[in-house]
Formats: structure tokens, sequence, C-alpha cells
């Protein structure tokens, strides 16, 4: 065995040690993630409760008790709302506060950290504050500022209209800490000669900012176009800690996809709809994100 | 060197292990005369000191029993003992909230008690009816030390502060409104500062328009095999107008008025609501304040009240030495003395009323009114208890929010709540 170690060359020598330390990540891999992932595309064909022994198979019956589920299409719409509506204001925010921060000579890394602390906080506590927030008189800050102004008192999030936009704000205020570091990096790449350049040509800001930066730009905002996409389409947290007792309404209003399966496999032990919902999950997710990669990589 | 070695192994290391294979083989002796069972319940730090009470008492009873208590957190709890059962591994003798016994009884989860130990006659004679919940094709599958109902709680200084006799609580549902309409207190901007009567069905009062409103208004909220939903009916549409009237014709409390009920009746922001004996503990705590305890307001002289319970059963995979000792467990734990125990420590009522209806029980005035109550209490037959709970939150929402005429939004609810009865008993 020496012998034979001694034998290779260097390149496979790498190789080999290469697969032995990634041995160990992979078959944590292979038995935490890739398993029950192609267990849960089994268990989706059966009406398993958790508790029972047997699995029984009953075809694709989860797949057609979806179709004719007001709650799983009411989730499924609330979860595109979240990235339709959610998505786009997060990443214009971001990037008129990076391209601001960009131009800043002094204290960007102050900024930056300012920026970046919702993002560091946890997601629970954060939720939790702005429930707090939003609560009602006499309590609430936002319904105290409102009263200062003389604007009526808003019901905020036992609304089901107002409830899913009071999710989404501090969900976007955390995500911009991340998205701004990103276009930050994505920023400081561009070189400052294409500038110059364009300064001696006499293009104004603006020209400046459709044909140099956001061109230059175009990595950066796919990755965050797809990563982005992913955590709304993903979104559970925040709906789970703002809303009563978790359940997503009022109404089911603000429940999303997640949730609806959360609510299934884990306080209705319904363990096969729920898979069958996820496997759902998945395809719209897979989707949608090999079109975004089609349309936003081709010109 | 080698001889030497030898011999000191000889000498030394032999000796000694063979006095420590002995030792082995005694300890291993005397542990197989002993019994091991294990005891899972959630986390509440009084019930988990009680029954640490209770396993040092038994095991002196019993000391060829040995009983470990292990607890999870109350959120967590239902998903763990699920995941226990595929798994194959768990306890011998669980505590289940009893909405949770249809599901595990149907999957096996629990054998059924033993019928020359627990008679199912005996049973009926010595507990309180609502056991019958855990009774499936007349068979026994859990018993509980003690039960819960609910009981209407007044803050006497804020009875004071309206000018009402801070000892005369409202004892029907007109006097309760008229009452509560007095105690509310709004500010000049129009921003309800104190609530009369609190108004949140994700907490108790859920059970309330359930089991006691729809009976006072001459209904039943299900049929006698509990199969079907039959309050879609006039007394359903008029429980619902009552509750909802509280809030947006009265005015005398708001959901979610600082956070939940219990926090706005600690804070003394709210004069009056209905809960449950296991807030006695949390109320007593607090020094400033002030409270009564009443049984729950009565209308059309229907009296009726929402009991509770958590039960104790035993695994299908317990067997032989551990079965016999898992009985004798459950016998204990559902012994007079236990259940004396657990009402002065925990606040939860004795299970069977020859314990409960004791004089000093039944005219302590804490639990007194909530042991009346337990008379004439109904416990809901759940099979998926999240989900009807939220029939009625979301019924009042549909009228709230959505401007539905209170007879859509009980058929709506009704309807969704059928198809969760359906879907359960179409499994079996």
């Amino acid at each position: 065995m020496e012998i034979r170690f001694n034998k290779l060359s260097i390149e496979q020598k790498k190789a080999i040690w290469a697969y032995i330390f990634l041995f160990l990540p992979l078959i944590f891999y292979l038995v935490i993630r890739i398993y029950p992932a192609f267990s849960s595309f089994f268990i989706s064909f059966t009406d398993w409760d958790i508790v029972s022994s047997e699995k029984r198979f009953i075809g694709l019956e989860n797949y057609q008790r979806m179709i004719n589920d007001p709650v799983f299409l009411k989730t499924l719409g609330n979860t595109f709302k979240y990235v339709i509506f959610g998505l786009p204001i997060n990443l214009i925010l971001s990037f008129i506060i990076a391209y601001n921060l960009n131009k800043l000579q002094r204290g960007l890394a102050f900024y930056r950290t300012l920026y970046f602390i919702p993002y560091m906080t946890s997601l629970v506590a954060v939720s939790w504050v702005w429930r707090w927030l939003y609560q009602p008189l006499p309590l609430g800050f936002f319904n105290n500022l409102l009263g200062f102004f003389g604007i009526l008192q808003q019901p905020f999030l036992q609304s089901t209209s107002q409830a899913l936009p009071s999710i989404l704000a501090p969900t976007i205020w955390v995500e911009i800490g991340f998205q701004v570091i990103i276009f930050l990096a994505g920023l400081k790449a561009i070189p400052e000669f294409l500038y110059d350049a364009a300064d001696i040509d006499g293009a104004d800001n603006w020209q400046k900012l459709f044909k140099i930066t956001i061109p230059l730009l175009r990595p950066t905002i796919i990755f965050l176009i797809v990563t982005g996409s992913i955590k709304y389409l993903r979104i559970f947290t925040q709906v789970y800690s703002m809303t009563r007792q978790g359940e997503g309404g009022p109404l089911n209003s603000t429940k999303p996809l997640v949730l609806y399966i959360y609510d299934n496999a884990f306080r209705s032990f319904d363990m096969g709809y729920a898979s069958a919902m996820t496997i759902v999950l998945f395809v719209v997710i897979l989707c949608i994100t090999l079109v975004q990669l089609r349309v936003l990589e081709i010109k | 060197m080698k001889k030497y070695l030898l011999s000191q192994l000889v000498k030394k290391v032999l000796p000694l292990s063979l006095v420590f294979v002995f030792v082995l083989a005694f300890v291993a002796m005397v542990s197989a005369e002993k019994v091991e069972i294990t005891y899972w319940q959630y986390f509440y730090e009084t019930k988990k000191d009680t029954i640490d009470v209770l396993i040092d008492l038994f095991e002196k009873e019993n000391p060829d029993i040995i009983v470990n208590q292990v607890t999870f957190p109350y959120e967590d709890y239902n998903v763990k003992v699920a995941a226990s059962v595929p798994a194959g591994v768990g306890p011998n003798v669980v505590n289940l909230y009893y909405g949770w016994l249809p599901l595990y009884i149907n999957a096996d989860y629990l054998q059924a008690l033993p019928e020359d130990a627990f008679n199912p006659e005996m049973i009926e004679k010595d507990f309180f009816p609502l056991v019958s919940a855990a009774k499936v094709d007349g068979k026994y599958y859990a018993l509980p030390t003690a039960v819960r109902s609910l009981a209407l709680i007044w803050n006497k200084d804020l009875f004071k502060k309206a000018g009402l006799d801070p000892e005369i609580p409202p004892q029907t549902l007109d006097e309760l409104v008229e009452y509560a309409q007095k105690l509310t207190i709004y500010d000049k901007a129009g921003n309800l500062v104190e609530e009369g009567l609190t108004a949140e069905l994700r907490g108790q009062l859920h059970h309330w328009v359930r089991e006691i409103l729809i009976r006072q208004f001459g209904g039943k909220p299900y049929s006698d095999d509990n199969r079907k939903v039959t309050y879609n009916d006039q007394s359903g549409y008029d429980a619902l107008t009552f509750f909802t009237d509280l809030t947006e014709k009265y005015k005398v409390g708001q959901t979610g008025f600082l956070t939940d009920d219990v926090t706005a009746f600690k804070a003394g922001k709210a004069a009056m609501t209905i809960d449950g004996s296991f807030r006695i503990g949390t109320l007593d705590k607090l020094e400033n304040l002030d409270y009564g305890i009443a049984e729950v307001p009565s209308h059309n002289g229907i009296k009726s009240n929402f009991a509770s319970f958590w039960a104790n059963g035993i695994t299908s995979f317990t067997e032989g030495k551990q079965l016999e000792a898992s009985i004798k467990f459950l016998k204990f734990l559902t012994s007079d003395s236990t259940m004396e125990l657990w009402l002065k420590n925990i606040g939860e009522l004795p299970a069977k009323p020859s314990v409960a209806f004791k004089e000093e029980n039944i005219n302590d005035p804490k639990y007194g009114p909530f042991i009346k109550g337990l008379e004439y209490a109904h416990a809901t037959y759940f099979v998926d208890e999240m989900a009807q709970r939220q029939a009625w939150i979301d019924a009042y929402d549909l009228v709230k929010l959505e401007g539905k005429t209170v007879k859509e939004a009980v058929d709506a609810v009704a309807a969704t709540e059928q198809k969760v009865l359906d879907k359960f008993y179409s499994d079996k």
C-alpha cells in the first residue's frame, strides 16, 4: 500500500487527500440531506401520519388534493406575493444605498456595519421586535407615531390586507444589509478608469449609471436575484413569529407555502400531504431559478 | 524481564480483575431484579418537580422498580412523542393531552389499559365522565391525574374603580355584558385603555364559544358520536353573534389587546377574563393583583363548562415485567393521594369527584368555582386540535375582517371542520 501510494503522481495524491477530507462531509450530506429528500419524494405518494407503522401508497391522491385545497392555493399565491413585492423593492433600495455609500470618502466601514447589523441579528428577535412595534395602542410604536401626526390607528398585522406588507417590511430591512454588502463589493470591482474615460467623453451621471455601472454589476445582480428569490420563496420565520400563534393569519392572509407545509407535517401530522407540497415547492424553486438564469444570462 | 512482568500480572492484575468481575456480576444480579421504566411529560417546572417527589414515594413503596422521568419543552413535546413512534424508542408511561389521544390510539401507540387493573366500569364510577374522551370501542387507553375547567376571573380593584361591588361577579351572560360595559375604559382619542372582558379566541375563549355558548343558546357543537359538526344552526349563529357583539357592538374588548388575555389581565388592564384553573399559580405570584374567581356565567338557565386534561397511557411495546411496573406506576399516578398533592402543588383539579368534591376543596375560594364547573363540563373530542381551534378564530375574523354575515361565517368554518373530521374517520 505504502509503495503504491508513493508511485502516484503528486496530483493524484492531492486528489486522494482531498477525497479523504471530503469524505466525512459527503457522508453527512448524503445522510442528512440527500436521503431525506428522496425519502420525502416517496412519502408524498403515501398517506403517512408519522405515527403509523405502515406507509400506505395512495398514488397521486395528495397531488390531486392540492388542486382542490383553497388554503394551498392561497399560500402558494402568498408565497409569490412575497417574492414579487419583496425582491424588487429590496434590490432597488439596496442598490440606491450601496450606490450612495460607494461615493463616501470617509466612514464607509461605519455605515456598512450599520446596514449589516440587522442581517446579523436573529430573525426571530427581529420579528418579535417588529411585532411589538405594530401593536395597537397604547403599546404600539407605529400607532403612537401615527397618533402623533393625527392619523387614525392602523390594524397592521390584524388586517387581511395590511398584514402581508407589514411582514415584508422587516424582511426587506434585514435583507438590505446583505444585499448592500454584495452591491458594494460589485461596485468596488468596477475599474475607476471607465468613469474617467466617460468623463472625458462628457457623459453625465445618468449615462454613467446606465451605461457603465449597471451593466458591469450584472453578475452581482444575477446572484442577488437568484439567492433573493430562493430566500423569499422559503419565507417562514418572520411569518411564524409575527402572526399570533404562528398561524399565518388573519384568515391565512400571510401564510406562505412553507408554513402550510410545516402545519401539515408537524401540527396535523399529515406527512404525506406535506411531502407532496414540498415536492411542488422544490419544482417551483427549480423552475424559477432555471428561468432566471436563462433570461438573465443571455442578452 | 518477561518473567517478572508475567508474575506481576498473575499476582496483581488477575486478582483485581477477578474482584472486578465478581462485583460486576453482583451488580448485574441485583439490577436484574429491578425493573426500569421511563416516564415522559412536557416540561413545566412544578409538574416536573411534583413527579420527582412522586417517583421517590413510588420507589420506596416498590423497591424493585426504577422510574426515569424525561421531560421535553412544551412546544416540541407532541412532535417528540410522534417522532419516537416510528423510531421504535420511547417511554413506557407517557403523558398526553387528551386531544391527541385519537391520533395515538389510532396508530396503536397506546395499549388498552388491562381490564383487571383498570376496570372500565370502575373508571366510569370513580372518575368524572369527561375522561371518556380516552375511551375507544369500550376500552380505556389513558387516565388523568387531574383535569382543568374554566371559570370567570375578575379584578376586584377595577370593580371598585368602576363603582361595582368587588365581591359580586356577574352570574349571567346579560350581567356579564352589562358589567363589562361599565368596566371598559377608552381614552379621549377613542383608544381602548382597559378591557371590560378579554376577547381573544386564541386563548381559552374558543372553548367558551364551542362548549359553553353554543349549549347555552340551545345547541350542541357535535353529534353524539363526535363525527358530525352540528353547530351550524341557530345556536351557532347566536353564539358567534354574542361573541362578535362583545368587540364590535359593546366594544368591551379587543383581540390581541396587550398581546393576549392573560397578559392584559395580569397587567390590570382587563377587568374580567375567562380562563383555566392552571392560571391560579401564575396569578398568585402577582402581589398587587386582587382577584376573584366565579363559575362561568349561565344563560337561559343553562350552565356549561369546558374541561380538558392530560392523561397517562402505557405504550404498546411495553410488556412483561415493565408492563407490570407501568401498571403499578399508573395506578399510583391516579390514586387519591396523588390527586391531592397535584391540586396543592400545581392547581389542577382532581380527576375523581370523590376527591374533588371534598369539603375543603369545593369550598376553596379559588378552586371551588372550577370544581363546581366540572359537574356540568364537556371535553371536546378533538381529532386535530389545531385545525379545529382555528375554526372559531376564522369565523370571528370572517365577520370582522371580511364583512361576512354570522351565518355565512359559521357555515363556512363548519364545512371546513367537517372535512377535518371526515378525513380522520375515513382512515379508521
